[in-house]
């Protein structure tokens, strides 16, 4: 009776007019921080003379990237419906391994942080996938764990690790193609393969399939276990990269960094749209989220007579109001 | 897989393409199943029935590797099997639609249908556009016309069902299981799974095919499985087995005891006094519903009739404030009640059963109790105590009446069947005497003897004066059930039959009538679209 008589002459009146307001409010929910970031570049352009200068945008994009790395995996692991709070603690880790691995060759810089962070990732993922522990619990532990090897490893931080003068492993973050530093590039690399992976891969959806509804890709076959574990090692091996850069960048092994960062990765990802309980987003939501935030970082200190600390309160109160959008559209567009 | 089973003379015959050798299965102390010997042959629709609780989801996950038996062997193709999971059967060539349909709410209905098992490009890719073809292509052999980009979560429950149908036909399978398919569909949505069945079927396929709905068994089915109390009852044709025998054995009754009672538990038109319970008048709901007018007295059972996409499920939502109304009015008792407010409507007295379980109602993680307790809590604990006696008391009296099986009230619901799951709702309702009931399908999902207690409940409820609207796709139900029937036709009011004089077979006459009159094809447009995905469920 019904299915068959829905033909295009009905489909552009009220069906359509639905449609198109469904339409309208998942764009707020996809691009509603895009929107805001627009707006807070405009407003600061006209401020600060010095805002649109090439330094200033360069500076922002790699102050950016090391965010980035973290959020990219944040933006799958929050997918599956979980979290991973032990990224920032996971990036100081990586950065101090790889610079003291690059005293021993570039090569070492790089093998030995993504094969301990990924080990952080593999034996998290593990328990959370096969034990069927909270991953709030775990990757708490998790980051306790791996800001306690990174306290071993540095007498409590009082040693900073130094990338050697001739080191080739500075090149990875200090030089650029064409002007553009290389850390931009790989962020911009890696979040292309990003969306590729969650769009167009059976791994990516099933990472949506299980946060849209676990009991369910269970039922269908999914493997569900195996695309967590993947998503957690992901995870680690990303904020383990944003760390191997940043101590190319600043060419020694921070180990105050990082402290936090966990939460402004997510922070950035829940701007971008991703749903806190999983299920929905884009990887490209969660760039324009950390972009936001840096931004907001950007014109804050160019206010020469604001603390910093305000960043903290600016970005705070940003994330309440376009959450809180993202809800009320959510809402308006089901009843 | 064209087989040389499609002509054997006696379906059911061949050798058994998936068995179970005593299958046992315990969860702590509840025996699901006892000893069941299962077998389907290729080529046959093999019927699965029992009371709700009877273990027949859990042979089918245990058939699927969900669950692994605790005793007793799983054999496919002659071979004895461990699956390890729904994914290693899948592999095999098992395709199952679980009871409850499960398929991902957020995701579109093409990525539903091929999760898992997505088509590709050259470059190991998924190939969204070819993937989106040829959703739609098995789309349209259910002659379910609608976007297969859409999310699932959006459409209706019936149209949901069918694209869990859909996934199970998008792979070659040697077995097919549906557990309860037809529970959310209409009758045209019925005829098309039983015809796209009956096609595998003549393929060579074996289906089990599980349903409270006795009538198709008849209508499809070549064998039936008997489980009682998770025990292997009686195996056979079903055409040798009359309909009292079938019910006799399920319930492990005598023939004639059952014989005795009607084809369904409701008694004749009701007292009523004159005052109007509750009067609805001019409800709007863009593109849905269109003035509608509803009067209930005290005591009467008004039933709503309708075609998938008539707006029933809609009235009632729109009653009970959960879908956002543009105009309209409802008051009870006199009062007028403040349009879009479920609270509002509650502390007036109006109380929904609705339509989806899963999304609504049910909190799978607490106790049968305190489901139970959680509509009455408020009204019990007004002076800030709450009597547990009370409340134990009301449960155990429900437990008992619809017969919820349960080993205990500190059994969490999620692991109660889907029809003791079901029950447990209705009984959560019922117990906070509202003054008006609205009854989405309240029957769905129930077993022959529950269903009758269930009518015989809300039948006793009118008696004491409660007003009760009705929604049910079963004709009997609402002939037999309601005082007055109300048709609906593209969201509004179409007209009004009495059921004291009227057959089942002419309200569906008539609800088909109302069809032919004015079903402009590609006419004037502004007319509310049906298609499956507005009818239902939508306003979650
Ligand atoms: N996960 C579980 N934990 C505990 N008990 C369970 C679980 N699953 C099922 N049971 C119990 O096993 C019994 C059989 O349940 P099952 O779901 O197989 O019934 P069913 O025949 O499918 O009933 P329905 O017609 O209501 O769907 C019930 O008593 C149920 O409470
Ligand atoms: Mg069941």
């Amino acid at each position: 009776m019904s299915a068959t008589e829905v033909d295009p002459a009905t489909t552009n009146s009220p069906e359509a007019a639905m449609a198109s307001r469904a339409r309208f409010a998942a764009l707020v929910q996809r691009q509603g921080a895009f929107a805001i970031f627009v707006l807070v570049m405009v407003v600061a352009s006209f401020s600060f003379d010095s805002f649109l200068s090439r330094g200033n945008l360069t500076g922002i994009a790699v102050q950016a990237s090391f965010l980035a790395m973290l959020a990219l995996g944040m933006t799958f692991v929050i997918m599956t419906g979980g979290i991973d709070l032990s990224v920032g603690s996971v990036f100081a880790l990586g950065g101090v391994l790889a610079a003291w691995g690059s005293q021993h060759g570039t090569l070492v810089a790089f093998a030995l942080p993504l094969g301990v962070c990924g080990l952080i990732g593999l034996v998290q993922g593990l328990v959370i996938a096969r034990g069927g522990l909270p991953p709030f619990i775990v990757t708490l532990a998790g980051l306790l764990f791996a800001r306690g090897l990174l306290l071993l490893l540095t007498d409590e931080g009082a040693k900073t690790y130094k990338v050697p003068a001739g080191s080739s492993f500075r090149k990875l973050a200090q030089s650029d193609l064409l002007g553009v530093p290389y850390p931009v590039l790989l962020v911009v690399l890696f979040f292309a393969i990003g969306a590729l992976v969650l769009h167009r891969t059976s791994y990516g959806a099933s990472v949506l399939a299980i946060g849209g509804q676990e009991d369910a890709a269970e039922l269908m076959g999914l493997p569900v276990q195996r695309t967590k574990v993947l998503t957690y090692v992901a995870s680690a091996l990303l904020a383990g990269f944003g760390g191997i850069m940043i101590a190319s960048y600043t060419s020694s092994g921070v180990t105050i960094l990082g402290v936090g960062l966990e939460l402004e990765a997510i922070a950035a990802v829940v701007l971008g749209g991703t749903l806190l309980t999983g299920g929905a987003g884009t990887i490209l939501g969660s760039l324009i989220g950390v972009l936001l935030l840096q931004v907001i970082k950007n014109v804050i200190n160019q206010v020469g007579s604001l603390d910093s600390d305000w960043q903290a309160v600016v970005s705070g109160s940003i994330l309440l109001g376009v959450v809180t959008l993202q809800r009320w559209l959510t809402r308006a567009e089901r009843t | 897989m064209t087989s040389t089973t499609t002509t054997t003379p006696a379906r059911g015959t061949g050798d058994p393409v998936l068995e179970t050798v005593g299958v046992t299965k315990t969860f702590g102390g509840v025996h699901a199943l006892r000893g069941v010997d299962f077998q389907l042959a290729p080529g046959e629709i093999h019927a699965l029935v029992g009371e709700n609780g009877a273990g027949k989801s859990t042979l089918i996950k245990v058939l699927t590797g969900v669950y692994a038996p605790d005793a007793g062997e799983v054999r496919y193709a002659g071979e004895t099997r461990h699956f390890r999971g729904p994914s290693d059967a899948q592999d095999v060539g098992i395709s199952t639609i679980y009871q409850e349909v499960n398929l991902v709410p957020l995701l579109s209905v093409a990525r539903n249908i091929f999760l898992g098992r997505e088509p590709r490009n050259r470059f190991g890719l998924i190939d969204v556009r070819s993937m989106n073809q040829q959703a739609r292509e098995l789309m349209r052999e259910l002659t379910i016309e609608l976007d297969v980009s859409k999310e699932l979560g959006r459409l209706g429950l019936g149209a949901q069902q069918m694209v869990a149908l859909a996934r199970a036909m998008s792979v070659e399978s040697r077995v097919v299981i549906m557990d309860e398919p037809t529970s959310s569909l209409e009758a045209k949505e019925v005829t098309t799974l039983f015809t796209v069945a009956r096609r595998l079927r003549d393929r060579g396929v074996g289906l089990v095919f599980v349903s409270h709905r006795l009538d198709e068994l008849w209508e499809l089915c070549d064998r039936v499985t008997i489980l009682r109390d998770g025990r292997w009852v009686h195996t056979g044709p079903l055409a040798e087995m009359s309909r009292l025998e079938l019910v006799s054995s399920m319930l492990g009754r005598d023939v004639e005891e059952v014989a005795s009672e009607g084809a369904t538990e409701f008694g004749e038109s009701h007292r009523r006094s004159e005052e109007p319970a509750m009067v609805v008048s001019g409800i709007e709901v863009r593109n849905r519903l269109h003035g509608i007018d509803l009067t209930v007295r005290p005591g009467e059972v008004v039933g709503l009739a309708g075609l998938l996409g008539s707006g029933r499920s809609e009235t009632v939502k729109a009653i009970y404030g959960a879908m956002h109304t543009d105009a309209g009015e409802v008051t009870v008792s006199g009062k007028k009640v403040r349009a879009n407010s479920v609270r509002r409507a509650l502390s007036a007295g109006i109380a929904l059963l609705s339509e989806d379980r899963k999304a609504e109602g049910i909190i799978p993680d607490l106790s049968v109790r305190d489901n139970i307790a959680l509509a009455v809590l408020p009204r019990m604990s007004r002076a800030g105590v709450v009597s547990e006696g009370k409340i134990d008391a009301l449960v155990e009296t429900f437990m008992r009446r619809l017969q919820i099986k349960a080993s205990s009230p500190q059994q969490k619901v999620r692991e109660l069947s889907g029809g003791n799951q079901q029950k447990v709702l209705i009984a959560r309702w019922l117990c906070t005497e509202p003054t008006v009931f609205l009854l989405d399908e309240p029957t769905r999902g129930i077993d022959v003897g529950a269903k009758s207690e269930v009518q015989s409940l809300i039948d006793e409820l009118a008696q004491q004066g409660l007003a009760v609207v009705l929604i049910s796709s079963e004709m009997d139900e609402l002939v037999e059930g309601a005082d007055r029937i109300v048709v609906l036709h593209d969201g509004s009011a179409q007209s009004e039959l009495d059921s004291r004089n009227l057959s089942s077979s002419e309200l569906l006459r008539a609800l088909a009538g109302d069809r032919s009159t004015d079903s402009p094809r590609g006419g004037q447009t502004g007319g509310p679209t049906d298609s499956p995905t507005d009818s239902k469920g939508e306003a979650s």
